[in-house]
C-alpha cells in the first residue's frame, strides 16, 4: 500500500469537489490517503476529509495561507512533505495547482503530470492519462527518476461517491518562516458569482450566432434555470462581447462537463479541442453543416432566437423553477 | 535591461494529429509549425518593455530540434526581437529538463531581469516549463498574467484564477512572467521586419553540453491514442417545441445529463 497525499483546496468552508474526487479515488485505490489542507479554516476540514477517506489530515492552519501565495505555499508544501514523504501527491488541476507544483516539482527534483483525466496506481508508479495537442490525442504520462510522483487532475472526471471513511487524525505543522518577495496585495472577485467553467457540470457557451453582445442574457437565463455557467467562443471573445475569461477552446479554457449546450458556434477545431471531452453535447445551430454537428450528441438545426426561450421556458416548468 | 523570451514551436491549431503506428508519438508528416499562441504574446509584452526602457535587448529563446525551431525564433526576430538563441536537442524532452536546459542557457547568458514566457504550450498542455525556469534560477515568478505595471524593480500584475477573479501580485525583478490571453494583441511580422531578421544573429547550445542528463528526464509519455469516435449526432424532429420537448426528453431519460 502506497501513501498518496492530496492537496485539498477549499472555498466558503467547503472542500472542493475537485479535492473530494482525488481523495475518492485514492481511497478508492486502496492508498494510505493524508490530506493537507492550508489556512485558517483548515482544522474544521478535517472531518469532511475524513468522510472522503483521509486517514490523517495535515494542516498548516495559518492565516497568511488563506489567499494564495506561491512562495508561502511552496514553503508550507516542501516542510509537510519533507516530513511525510509520500510516494504519491495528487492536486487539482486549478489554477492554484497549476502555479504551485511544477515549481515544487523542480524544488523536489521529481517530474510533474498536469491535467490528468484518469489514473492508474500500479504498485509504486502512477500512471496517468493526460489529453495533449488540446484534446485533439491522449497520451499515458510515467514518471522516471522521481522520487515522488506529482498528479494534477482535471475537475469533474469520477462521479462522487460514498467511501470507506479514514480515521482524518489531524497532524499540525507550523508555516516555516520565509523572506517574501512576492505579495498578493488583493483578490479581485469577478463579475459572476458561478462555478469557473473548469469545474462546471453545465456549461452553455455562445458564438457569433448570437449576432450580438446584448443576445447573452438569452444565455443567461438559460443558465440561470439549470445552474449552469456560460462560455464563449474566440469570435465574440475577440469581439469583445464577453472577457476572455470565458474562451473556450484551444487558446482559452479546456472544459469537461456533464452537459455541454452550443448555440450558435460553428465549431472550429480550436473550439472543438476545448470541450470534446464534454460527456453530452447539444447543438442549436441553423447551419445543418456546421462542423459542431459532428461533435454533437443531440443537434437541433434551427434558430436559436427562436429555440432558446422555449428551451429555458420549457426547462423552468419542468425543473419547477 | 536584458529582457529574455521562451517560445516554443507546436503544431498550427489547424492541425489534423495523426499517431504513430507504434504509438510513440504523432505522425509529423505534413505538420505546419508555428510558434506558441501564448508565446506570441510573450513576444509582443517584451517589445512593449523595451520600448519603455530604450537601450534594452530582447533574447528570445527555445529548446528543440534546430532544423525547426529556429523558425520559431525568425518569427519572433522579425515581430522584433534582437537576437535569437537555440538550444538544440530532442523533440521530446519532457517539462522539466526543458526547463532546466533553458534555465542554463539563459544562466550562460547571464543578466536576465525579466523572463517573459507563455501560460501552456497547446501540445503538450503542461503549464510547467515556467514555475520550473524560474524555480531553477531562483527567481520570483507569476503565471496566467492578463495584466502588468513596471515601475523601477517593482512589477504588478493580475493574474487570472477561477471564476473570472484575478489575483494582483507584486513582485521584484529578476523575475519571470507568464502570459495569457489579454494581456495584449501582438503584431504580426512586418515584410521589413521578415527582411531584418534574417539578418539577426541565432546562437546555439546543445542540451547535452549544458549538462542535462537522462536523470533530468522525470516523465516520459507513451501509448498515444486518439479520441474514441462519437456516434452520429441524433437531429431532433418537428417545429421548434417539439424540438425543445423532445430535447429535454432526451436529456433526462437517455443521456440522464440532468
Ligand atoms: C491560433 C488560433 C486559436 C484559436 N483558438 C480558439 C479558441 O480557443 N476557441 C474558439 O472558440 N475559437 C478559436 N479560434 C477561432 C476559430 O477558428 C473560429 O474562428 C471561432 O471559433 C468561430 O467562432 P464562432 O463559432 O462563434 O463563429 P462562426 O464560425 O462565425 O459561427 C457562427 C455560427 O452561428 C450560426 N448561426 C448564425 N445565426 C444563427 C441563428 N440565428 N441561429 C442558430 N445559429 C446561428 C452559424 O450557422 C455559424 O455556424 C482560434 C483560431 C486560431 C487561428
Ligand atoms: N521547448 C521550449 N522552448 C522554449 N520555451 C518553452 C519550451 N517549452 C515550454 N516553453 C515555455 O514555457 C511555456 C509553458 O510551456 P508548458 O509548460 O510546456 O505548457 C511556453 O509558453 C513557453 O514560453
Amino acid at each position: 500500500m502506497a501513501t498518496t497525499l492530496v492537496f485539498v483546496e477549499h472555498q466558503d468552508g467547503q472542500i472542493k469537489r475537485s479535492s473530494q474526487e482525488l481523495l475518492q479515488i485514492a481511497t478508492k485505490n486502496n492508498q494510505k490517503t493524508l490530506a493537507v489542507v492550508f489556512g485558517s479554516q483548515a482544522k474544521a476540514l478535517a472531518p469532511a476529509c475524513a468522510q472522503n477517506g483521509a486517514q490523517e489530515v495535515h494542516v498548516v492552519a495559518d492565516a497568511k495561507l488563506d489567499n494564495y501565495n506561491s512562495e508561502l505555499f511552496l514553503a508550507a508544501l516542501s516542510a509537510v512533505l519533507e516530513k511525510i514523504k509520500p510516494q504519491f501527491v495528487l492536486a487539482s488541476s486549478s489554477s492554484t495547482g497549476r502555479d504551485l507544483f511544477p515549481r515544487l516539482g523542480a524544488r523536489l527534483g521529481t517530474g510533474v503530470v498536469s491535467d490528468a483525466i484518469e489514473l492508474n496506481f500500479d504498485g509504486a508508479n502512477l500512471k496517468a492519462k493526460k489529453p495533449v495537442y488540446a484534446g485533439k490525442a491522449f497520451a499515458i504520462a510515467e514518471f522516471k527518476n522521481s522520487s515522488m510522483q506529482i498528479v494534477l487532475m482535471r475537475a469533474n472526471q469520477i462521479p462522487l461517491s460514498s467511501v470507506t471513511a479514514g480515521a482524518g487524525q489531524v497532524v499540525e505543522h507550523a508555516l516555516p518562516a520565509i523572506d517574501l518577495k512576492t505579495i498578493v496585495q488583493e483578490v479581485v472577485k469577478g463579475a459572476s458569482k458561478k462555478m469557473d467553467l473548469t469545474e462546471a457540470n453545465i456549461v452553455i457557451s455562445g458564438g457569433r450566432g448570437l449576432k450580438e453582445a446584448g443576445n447573452f442574457k438569452l444565455l443567461n437565463e438559460l443558465a440561470d434555470v439549470l445552474g449552469a455557467t456560460v462560455g464563449a467562443s474566440r469570435a465574440v471573445v475577440d469581439a469583445g462581447w464577453v472577457g476572455h475569461d470565458m474562451q473556450v477552446g484551444q487558446t482559452g479554457k479546456t472544459v469537461a462537463p456533464t452537459l455541454y449546450i452550443a448555440v450558435g458556434v460553428s465549431g472550429a477545431i480550436q473550439h472543438l479541442a476545448g470541450m470534446s471531452g464534454s460527456k453530452v453535447i447539444v447543438a442549436i445551430n441553423n447551419d445543418a453543416n456546421a462542423p459542431i454537428f459532428q461533435k454533437a450528441t443531440y443537434g437541433i438545426v434551427g434558430d436559436l432566437f427562436e429555440i432558446l426561450p422555449k428551451l429555458t421556458e420549457e426547462f423552468r416548468k419542468v425543473l419547477g423553477k | 535591461m536584458k529582457i529574455f523570451v521562451c517560445i516554443k514551436q507546436v503544431p498550427d491549431t489547424e492541425a489534423k494529429i495523426k499517431i504513430k503506428s507504434d504509438g510513440s508519438g504523432i505522425d509529423p508528416a505534413g505538420i505546419k509549425w508555428v510558434m506558441n499562441p501564448y508565446d506570441e504574446i510573450a513576444v509582443e509584452e517584451a517589445i512593449k518593455l523595451r520600448d519603455l526602457n530604450p537601450g534594452s535587448q530582447i533574447n528570445v529563446i527555445t529548446a528543440g530540434p534546430k532544423e525547426r525551431a529556429v523558425e520559431a525564433l525568425r518569427t519572433a526576430l522579425a515581430m522584433g526581437a534582437d537576437e535569437g538563441i537555440v538550444v538544440h536537442g530532442p523533440d521530446n524532452l519532457d517539462a522539466y529538463s526543458t526547463a532546466k536546459a533553458l534555465a542554463e542557457a539563459i544562466k550562460k547568458e547571464g543578466d536576465a531581469q525579466v523572463i517573459f514566457t507563455g501560460k501552456l504550450s497547446i501540445d503538450t498542455n503542461q503549464a510547467s516549463v515556467s514555475q520550473m525556469i524560474a524555480e531553477f534560477l531562483g527567481i520570483s515568478h507569476a503565471t496566467v498574467v492578463s495584466k502588468l505595471q513596471f515601475a523601477g524593480d517593482t512589477v504588478t500584475v493580475e493574474r487570472d484564477i477561477e471564476g473570472g477573479a484575478k489575483e494582483k501580485i507584486q513582485l521584484k525583478t529578476p523575475c519571470l512572467i507568464a502570459a495569457n490571453k489579454g494581456l495584449n494583441m501582438p503584431r504580426y511580422a512586418s515584410l521589413p521586419g521578415i527582411m531584418k531578421a534574417k539578418k539577426k544573429v541565432i546562437k546555439e547550445y546543445e542540451v547535452a553540453a549544458l549538462g542535462i542528463t537522462d536523470a533530468d528526464r522525470k516523465v516520459s509519455y507513451s501509448q498515444y491514442s486518439l479520441p474514441a469516435d462519437k456516434p452520429p449526432v441524433k437531429l431532433l424532429q418537428g417545429d421548434a417545441s417539439a424540438q425543445v420537448s423532445e430535447l429535454i426528453h432526451l436529456l433526462r431519460d437517455e443521456a440522464k445529463a440532468l
